[in-house]
């Protein structure tokens, strides 16, 4: 990794992406600094920045209204569920369809895609009846499979695209030497393909978290994920502002966690595909 | 290339997502086709009757359609335009030695966090809002007059919240796809002294041409069926001005509780959505193969 | 695959019958709003005397509690024991038998004492379907302190002329003073709640008597013309997309001389946590064109219990505890009377105490009994409500003819654009649903 980068060029290049950063930013920090207000602070003009009365009530407030705690594990429960049977059924064939594939590979893929076109609420009613006669409402394995539908065909769309970036040759090589298909997948493929499965997880658990349609409408107390949280913090008869601020950013901490621990994995990918 | 054998093995590891996604597409549209052709009130069952197309020619006779159908595209169109390119510069600047990377990194993939709803609702009335908004209180530090978002530029409000929230997800598969892009031959090109113009038209983009077809289909499906954020910030007006196809499904099948008019516009949008697919893939398919 | 399902089957039935022999749980729907968190702490108290009955609670807000509530008693889903529930929906619900009919509220209940506006507004033949949580009806809030720097005195009942004039007259631009704040973001329950009771008040209606829509008689050209004059000249911008928060923040923070809406807003403005002019709050009847009827409106959250709910005995044992006298006691020792939930009961307005801590109550009563659900326009129509239509099909109609009022008031299209439409579309409607034949 022996480059060379002038101290200018570095200079400059953090100070934008710091710029840039803060301007994409700004909205959830100002989210963020409005949780702290009092509902009365939080529209007032002109606006403060700092130099507010900082409150915790808000937290406090939404403390002792919901159950925080088990909407969140429902959460995790949904989006890692969903993800990892996404992971499974999506990563043979997404797999199948980069380095094996036929004639009708590329019509496969789309209508996969098309799969995802009916708009969500046109199809609740026939879902719900379904949902009902099956006696999935409110649980989450109903959930998981939802959203694990809902985001199968994105998951095999990027994986296909990421496994389509690792340059064949590699593999005809490994093949070569002899290496079967199960050798080719563990050894080759996998450490390769790790910073495109990595930002697909990402994603897929950002989808399955902020999925408010049918988290929202086929539960009732169980299953209820953090956005049912949410809901009941959004437009009340009244100012609700510093309070769903406080609501919003506990919804979001747990997933900026993993943020950062998979925007980690992804330069680590990096680092594998510079010393290759 | 490949043999016979990964072929067969190809076949079997692509089945059970074929088959799922097969049951779940056609279960739910076979019953979405049949509800189209009742009259099905959700709030008067045991009143069905067939009435065969009749909720089609409502649907599509409705003085909204065309309206929506435009605003529709728009939407779509904008959001695209703004996301990909925006997608693209902010994923070469991430790509950069910057200090604290990781940290900045994050603070742009962020807003893909945040419910749509709660978004809608923060830009609307802590952000656009024209008298109380902190966008207005920078106008008038400029001596300006502030913006009237909502009522003189509705669409291009919700075109800004909804792509400040995929602008992350074009950010990320780009930023990924740059990863994969080889160290030695941006080195190369580096010590050729290559004009970062030229590199970036003639390297750089045809490289990430993969990424953004995914990132431009997959936006797509998403943004066809945008409507919590218009629910809560306009409620489809003023006029029209904001109302989209993915709305007028909405209002017929949770404001009016018809499912079958929902279900007539239900398939509406799908056959529009395969049609915007068809010539998208045309556009940009070709980046698919290869 | 069928193993598995009657594994599932079996396991469901044995929880089933676990639970017969433990407390009866009952699923409670409920809306975000204050006083129903508020009852939501006090389940304690409810626990105490029913420890045999557990609750549990799914509080979110109007627009997904709505959808998902409607959804599940359409369907049968059988999710919830206890719905809340509106004015709008009770009747319709009840007409289809969905509901419960509440005859077992004991001996102590008291139907008698719930406000009659209200009462009518949730029963169907005499039988009470839904029992009313907290009512509200709609009024002039305005400023006292502007009033009198301007030297205008506010009336008990004013007229649409009183309120255009001295909203003219407060109106501070530079200075970010509104003379008036009105609903104007598109929706059934935003700016057609507000454009509807004020139709009634300038005699305008909704369908006639043969359900033939009613937009282009001279009565909604005047309502609309007045309401966008009047937002024009004296209303704030961004006005077509404000609703009841956006124009609370607005007069909590001082921008706004007056204010019409829901009475329960009387609460917030008086707050002084919540409100920068607390005190400097007056209270008046919604305004009136001198033809019988002012420009509010009736609403009632209300608790009621879906047809084929197992858990009924229960369900109307909590309904009866939440809507009681012995409940709003219970809010006052503990919260203070200013946070009773208003307007159920009459007797809760003949407390000195109430009236006392209160300052809007004679004014909220008053408001909601001047409401007349069962005849809410000057000129006879073939429905009830006052600021909705109570038929299924009006919280479609409803907002897409707020949508096009919407834009007459961002000065999109012309009043009389926007009525021709709205007449276009709703005959287009009423036909399609068979009311025109």
């Amino acid at each position: 990794m022996a480059r060379r980068i002038t101290t200018t060029r570095r200079i400059t290049v953090t100070a934008a992406g710091w710029l840039v950063g803060f301007l994409i930013f700004f909205p959830i920090l100002w989210m963020v600094l409005t949780s702290f207000k009092t509902e009365l602070d939080a529209f007032s003009t002109p606006p403060q920045f700092l130099f507010f009365h900082w409150t915790t009530e808000n937290y406090a407030i939404v403390q002792t209204r919901s159950d925080y705690v088990h909407h969140a594990m429902n959460s995790i429960i949904l989006a890692l569920g969903s993800t990892l049977v996404c992971l499974v059924v999506g990563i043979p064939a997404a797999w199948s369809m980069a380095f094996a594939p036929t004639e009708r590979t590329r019509q496969t893929l789309l209508w996969m895609l098309s799969t995802k076109m009916m708009p969500a609420v046109g199809v609740l009613i026939p879902i719900y009846l379904l949902f009902r006669d099956t006696g999935l409402l409110d649980t989450h394995v109903g959930l998981i499979f939802i959203e694990f539908m809902a985001n199968l065909p994105i998951v095999i769309w990027m994986l296909y695209t990421y496994f389509k970036e690792i340059p064949k040759d590699i593999l005809e090589a490994a093949r070569m030497d002899g290496a079967t298909i199960g050798k080719e997948l563990v050894f080759v493929l996998a450490p390769m393909a790790v910073p495109g499965i990595a930002s697909t997880v990402l994603l897929n658990i950002i989808l399955a978290w902020n999925e408010a349609f049918w988290t929202l409408n086929l539960t009732t107390v169980s299953a209820a994920p953090l956005t049912a949280f949410i809901a009941s913090y959004s437009s009340p008869e009244g100012l609700f502002w510093a309070k769903l601020s406080a609501a919003s950013t506990l919804a979001i901490a747990p997933i900026l966690v993993l943020g950062w621990f998979s925007q980690k994995q992804l330069v680590r990918g990096l680092t594998f595909g510079a010393v290759k | 290339m490949a043999t016979r054998q990964t072929h067969i093995l190809g076949r079997i590891l692509v089945a059970p997502s074929i088959v799922l996604l097969f049951l779940w597409m056609i279960v739910p549209l076979g019953m979405t086709i049949w509800f189209s052709l009742l009259r099905y009130s959700l709030l008067d069952p045991g009143s069905e009757s067939f009435v065969g197309l009749l909720n089609y020619q409502y649907f599509l006779t409705d003085p909204a359609f065309f309206t929506a159908l435009a605003n529709t595209l728009v939407l779509v169109g904008a959001v695209l335009a703004i996301t990909v390119v925006g997608g693209v510069l902010i994923a070469l600047l991430m790509d950069q030695p910057i200090f604290g990377r990781g940290i900045v990194r994050l603070m742009v993939i962020a807003p893909f966090f945040v419910m749509p709803t709660v978004s809608a609702l923060v830009w609307k009335n802590l952000l656009m809002h024209p008298v109380s908004g902190l966008f207005a209180w920078v106008s008038k530090l400029f001596g300006l007059t502030p913006v009237d978002w909502f009522t003189d530029y509705p669409l291009l409000a919700i075109i800004l919240i909804v792509s400040w929230q995929w602008l992350p997800f074009a950010t990320l598969i780009l930023l990924t796809a740059l990863q994969s892009f080889d160290e030695e031959q941006k080195e190369a090109a580096q010590m050729d002294g290559t004009p970062p113009l030229a590199f970036f038209f003639l390297m750089i983009l045809p490289h990430l041409a993969r990424a953004i077809t995914v990132v431009i289909l997959i936006e797509t499906i998403f943004l066809l069926s945008v409507f919590a954020e218009i629910l809560v910030t306009t409620g489809g007006g003023p006029g029209l001005a904001t109302t989209n196809i993915a709305f007028l499904v909405y209002a017929q099948a949770l404001l009016q509780y018809d499912i079958g008019g929902a279900s007539a516009g239900g398939i509406v949008a799908v056959v529009l959505a395969n049609i915007v697919a068809i010539f998208l893939v045309r556009l940009v398919g070709k980046n698919l193969d290869a | 695959m069928r193993i598995v399902l009657g594994a599932l089957l079996g396991a469901a039935s044995m929880l089933a019958v676990g639970q017969a022999y433990a407390a009866e749980k009952l699923t409670i729907a409920t809306v975000n709003n204050g006083d129903m968190v508020r009852m939501q702490t006090l389940t304690d108290d409810f626990k105490a005397k029913n420890p045999d009955i557990d609750l549990e609670w799914v509080t979110l807000e109007e627009n997904v509690l709505r959808q998902k509530v409607t959804t599940d008693i359409a369907t049968k889903g059988g999710q919830f024991d206890v719905l809340t529930i509106g004015t709008y929906e009770v009747p319709i619900w009840a007409k289809k038998g969905w509901l419960v009919p509440l005859d077992h509220l004991g001996a102590d209940y008291d139907t008698a004492d719930l406000l009659p506006p209200i009462r009518d507004g949730l029963s169907l033949d005499g039988k009470l379907y839904a029992a009313p949580f907290y009512g509200e009806s709609s009024m002039v809030m305005y400023r006292k302190d502007l009033f009198e720097k301007a030297g205008l005195t506010m009336p008990d009942s004013p007229t649409w002329d009183f309120i255009a004039e001295a909203a003219k007259k407060i109106t501070d631009k530079p200075g970010e003073v509104y003379g008036i704040c009105l609903r104007g973001k598109a929706g059934w329950g935003e700016n057609m709640a507000f454009l509807t009771a004020m139709s009634n008040s300038f005699g305008a209606r909704w369908f006639d008597e043969q359900w033939k829509p009613q937009f282009d008689q001279p009565e909604w050209k005047d309502t609309l013309s007045f309401y966008v004059n009047l937002m024009k000249e004296a209303g704030p911008p961004g006005a077509s997309s404000n609703g009841f928060n956006e124009n609370l923040a607005l007069f909590n923070s001082g921008k706004c001389g007056m204010w019409i809406d829901a009475t329960v807003a009387a609460s917030f403005v008086t707050n002084p946590k919540d409100s920068k002019v607390a005190d400097k709050v007056g209270f008046a009847l919604a305004p009136n064109k001198g033809l019988g009827k002012n420009a509010n409106w009736l609403w009632a959250w209300s608790l009621a219990v879906p047809a084929g709910s197992k858990k009924t005995e229960a369900a109307e044992k909590f309904i009866a505890w939440a809507t009681s006298k012995g409940y709003l006691d219970l809010v006052a020792s503990k919260e203070g009377w200013a946070n009773v939930p208003p307007g159920t009961r009459a007797s809760l307005y003949a407390n000195p105490e109430y009236q006392k801590a209160a300052p809007f109550a004679k004014m909220t009563l008053d408001s909601i009994n001047s409401a007349d659900p069962t005849h809410p326009t000057v000129k006879p129509v073939p429905y009830t409500g006052v600021q909705f239509v109570a038929i299924p099909e009006f919280q479609g109609l409803g907002t897409t003819v707020g949508q096009l009022f919407s834009a007459a008031l961002a000065g999109k299209s012309t009043v009389d654009e926007a009525l021709a439409s709205a007449q276009q579309v709703t005959t287009r409607e009423m036909t399609k649903a068979g009311y025109i034949k």
